[in-house]
């Protein structure tokens, strides 16, 4: 009964959330000095074809009624043609959207395995060495424009050193010959069985993963050693010492199992920001996701491309945000 | 993360001596100290116009007369980059003046209001702090139109809902505190008190929070800069610069590097400010 | 005469602040030997800081000189910390006000219990069972079985406190550091624990710092008394002769607590009784 609740409240949650969304991407379009009519037919239209324009896309409607059909248009993942490709802009993100999961997946493995040892090992020794590392890195994190920090890369260890490929998700050999039968590169390749084929895929993944890691890996560490911190100040840590506990104990067996939840919580949410952190990091690596059809619509004042890229990114956001939510929800209430 | 009281320390001499005392948030407040004057003095700093274009000495290498070299136009990147401090303190502004008033206000009538007023407040607040910011803005500019005003405004129509739970708490806590009852008692009411009694309480943690805040702003804005989204050219914006840069990145790559260090290091200075700032406002972290 | 258990001359604890240091134990000297010591004090007033001196569990932050600090006859100044580590738990134990807050509350109670032997021992793990069942019945559980078993939030307050006594008591310490061991249990609860730790002290034969904010209650069960105020020892005396007691501080403390005869009057507040 209690479960129904809770589920049911955060289900309403995530529903006005999602509709607060689709609010605002809807004010920004009657903002917007752009006319969709304009757009689509040319600003050397005929009044009569400009017209039929118009009412095709229900802007000679009130506004509520504008706004329903925009609801429905959203809910139904209908987001009408691209103006830029041509193609529905439905089939567009999901040609593109796997690309961006699979790489913001890989970053927040690395971030996340990363940034937790990083957090929890300074959080052992306050002022030690880890400590002043992992102040280093995440005050660098912080700091650090990570578009520029692409290309730094990309300039070392593309151009100069040699080490990684070039931008893209497989080289040219591959590009073609790959099926894209899950749209993850990572598993077409090898579902493919061609040689080298899997290994080109990784290398291409190798340095916009790691730039998009550096994105979460800062907040990630820092967060995890003030929890770890504020937890080893806690009166059961007190008492594991008090028994004759190094530290390593009290945090591995005694902490650690206490802000599992929060942790997680810190995790799933630099994964939702590192969804945001895509449209910056691909666009450095021509890398042929969500963000970079975002950023490619932007340009080209693409209406449709904009609205439908920016709703299905924020709807992963909250849907991780909120999800999030709940699971850690639970684990709490197990401990209370 | 209630620092009452803290406000009156702000103006103390102590409060600079210990700011001198920690190394890092001195070297945070050398470092926009700096980035403030660069701005205020560019005209009298800036070797060149910004704007100036040499044709005959495009993209060349850093030497005596160009101490960065110049752009593809044969702009002086040196004084480009000089320039380019002025945008982002702009926007910086822009940001600060909107989010946090907008965050502070909406904090403030929910939780003095309590009730329906404060449900329904804290129900959008949860609702935009659940947008993803970056993305909302960018696509707020590219519909919009970019521009600094509009750059900023996206920024701070996604960003103040911290400032709107924080300053919620506080004034919820002040409520039950016997303080506004007191002012109220001797006849103090309505905006007078929330203006001269509860504003003044929330400031030291809404000022740690907007030192926090800076340096994401800053790079938030060059994200727009680089996608284009930001200030109209040719003017000099460090965020645009990096972009101009990425077509020569592999022949003359301080182009782009320049501008991004640029931001890198103003970025740093904030963040080590405010580090600075919340150890000695909020001694409860760090 | 003996070597006593625990020998403290002159120890000093500070805290860097603002004004430079800031002591906040200031030149403590008693002796432990195998018998209940109290010592009283209001908060602020140092005691549960000398208690983790003892123990060397005071933040990083804290400087701590002494002349002597010695257990057992060891120079505890100059210990390095595996030492530290192999005293804790086996040799000296301590327990916390709220066994809310200082027991696990994602760890079954009896893998806390057993944590000591694991420490310490080289037990296997039926025996470390054994062991910590019996330890459980010892301290009054009858169904030592079922806590052994359960979480934290699912003891009362006091068999939290058991619980607790029970995994400190296991490796049968030979002194026992209880800081404010009661003072979140209601008055029955603070008897019945106190005359548990009471009965294993002397069973045991070690001896046990009873650090408390309440003179009367821990009188009863202690030999003799400390009364520590702003990080001095302020009195010292048995406590037989409290009821004698001339120490004003001392006959504040005392008084600062309702009884039958105080019932419907305002209390005395120790600040009150130090006016002139």
């Amino acid at each position: 009964m209690h479960f129904v609740w809770v589920a049911l409240r955060w289900l309403i949650s995530l529903a006005l959330t999602l509709l607060g969304l689709v609010v605002v991407t809807f004010a920004m379009t009657r903002l917007s000095p752009v006319d969709p009519a304009t757009q689509m037919v040319g600003s050397h239209a005929s009044a009569s074809s400009y017209q039929a324009a118009r009412e095709a896309l229900g802007l000679d409607q009130p506004l509520p009624i504008q706004f329903l059909h925009y609801l429905r248009m959203a809910a139904s993942g209908d987001f009408g043609q691209s103006i830029s490709t041509g193609q529905p802009v439905a089939s567009d993100i999901a040609r593109t959207f796997p690309a961006t999961l699979e790489l913001a997946t890989v970053a927040i493995i690395m971030g996340a395995a990363l940034g937790l040892c990083l957090g929890i090992f300074a959080a052992m020794r306050p002022g030690g060495v880890f400590d002043a590392v992992a102040r280093l890195i995440s005050l660098v994190g912080y700091s650090v424009p990570i578009f520029w920090l692409g290309l730094l890369m990309l300039l070392l260890f593309y151009a100069r050193l040699h080490w990684a490929p070039g931008p893209g998700r497989l080289d040219v050999l591959f590009q073609y010959t790959v099926p894209a039968r899950t749209g993850f590169v990572l598993l077409d390749t090898w579902l493919s069985g061609k040689p080298g084929a899997f290994r080109d895929a990784l290398a291409h993944l190798a340095l916009p993963a790691t730039v998009l890691m550096f994105y979460a890996l800062a907040g990630i560490a820092r967060l995890t050693r003030a929890l770890v911190l504020t937890e080893l100040g806690q009166e059961y840590a007190l008492t594991a010492y008090a028994k004759g506990a190094a530290v390593h104990r009290v945090v591995f067996v005694h902490v650690l199992p206490n802000i599992a939840g929060q942790l997680i919580t810190i995790c799933a949410l630099a994964y939702a920001s590192l969804l945001e952190g895509a449209v910056l990091t691909e666009t450095v690596f021509a890398w042929p996701g969500i963000g970079r059809y975002l950023t490619t619509a932007m340009f080209a004042g693409d209406m449709p491309a904009i609205l439908g890229g920016t709703i299905v990114i924020g709807a992963s956001f909250v849907l991780l945000n909120t999800l999030t939510d709940l699971a850690v929800g639970r684990t709490a209430r197990g401990r209370a | 993360m209630i620092v009452a009281g803290a406000g009156g320390r702000l103006g103390d001499v102590s409060f600079l001596a210990r700011l001198a005392r920690s190394p890092s948030a001195a070297a945070g407040a050398v470092g926009v100290a700096l980035v403030v004057l660069v701005a205020l003095l560019a005209p009298l700093i800036a070797p060149y116009d910004p704007n100036l274009q040499e044709t005959a000495n495009r993209l060349a290498a850093p030497q005596g007369a160009h101490w960065l070299g110049t752009d593809a136009f044969g702009r002086d990147l040196l004084s480009r980059l000089i320039y380019g401090t002025r945008p982002t303190l702009l926007l910086l502004m822009f940001v600060v003046l909107l989010m946090a008033p907008l965050g502070i206000l909406v904090g403030i009538l929910a939780g003095f209001f309590g009730g329906i007023v404060e449900r329904v407040l804290m129900r959008i607040t949860d609702i935009v702090m659940a947008f993803p910011r970056l993305v909302l803005a960018f696509a707020f500019v590219a519909l919009i139109g970019p521009g600094l005003v509009n750059g900023a405004l996206a920024l701070a129509l996604t960003s103040w809902p911290a400032y709107a739970r924080q300053a919620r708490v506080e004034t919820a806590a002040l409520r039950r505190n016997d303080y506004l009852s007191a002012a109220e008692m001797v006849g103090i009411r309505g905006f007078r008190l929330l203006w001269g009694h509860v504003l003044p309480m929330l400031l030291p943690s809404a000022i740690i929070r907007i030192a926090l805040d800076m340096s994401g702003v800053i790079l938030a804005a060059a994200g727009l800069g680089f996608l284009g989204l930001g200030v109209r050219p040719p003017t000099a914006e460090w965020g645009s610069m990096v972009a101009d840069g990425t077509q020569v990145i592999f022949d003359q790559w301080w182009i782009a590097a320049a501008p991004g260090f640029a931001i890198f290091l103003t970025s740093l200075a904030f963040n080590l400010l405010a580090d600075g700032l919340r150890d000695i406002l909020d001694p409860r972290h760090g | 005469m003996a070597e006593p258990l625990l020998r403290i001359e002159d120890l000093t604890i500070s805290f860097p602040s603002r004004q430079g240091q800031g002591a906040v134990v200031r030149s403590v000297s008693f002796e432990v030997g195998a018998e209940i010591v109290a010592v009283v004090g209001e908060s602020g007033s140092g005691k549960s800081l000398t208690g983790r001196a003892i123990m060397g569990l005071l933040p990083p932050r804290a400087e701590t000189t002494a002349k002597t600090l010695s257990f057992e006859g060891r120079d505890l100044t100059r210990l390095a910390a595996a030492h530290w580590r192999a005293l804790r738990g086996s040799a000296i134990a301590l327990i916390l006000q709220d066994p809310k807050y200082s027991l696990n509350p994602s760890m079954r109670v009896g893998r806390q219990v057993e944590e000591t032997l694991l420490l310490h021992t080289s037990l296997s793990a039926r025996e470390r069972r054994e062991k910590a069942l019996a330890m459980l019945s010892r301290v009054g559980f009858d169904d030592p079985q079922r806590v052994h078993a359960s979480y934290p939030r699912e003891l009362s307050g006091g068999m939290g406190q058991r619980a607790m006594i029970a995994a400190m008591l296991i490796n049968k310490p030979s002194l026992l550091i209880a800081d404010e061991a009661t003072s979140a249990l209601d008055h029955d609860l603070q008897v019945q624990i106190l005359e548990l730790l009471g009965g294993l002290t002397r069973e045991l034969g070690m001896g046990l710092l009873l650090i408390s904010h309440d003179l009367q209650q821990v009188a009863r069960f202690a030999d003799r008394v400390l009364v520590m105020r702003q990080g001095t020892i302020v009195d010292r005396l048995a406590a037989s002769e409290l009821a004698d007691a001339t120490h004003p501080y001392t006959l504040a403390l005392w008084n600062a607590r309702p009884s039958g005869v105080t019932y419907g009057t305002r209390l005395p507040t120790v600040a009150d009784e130090m006016e002139p």
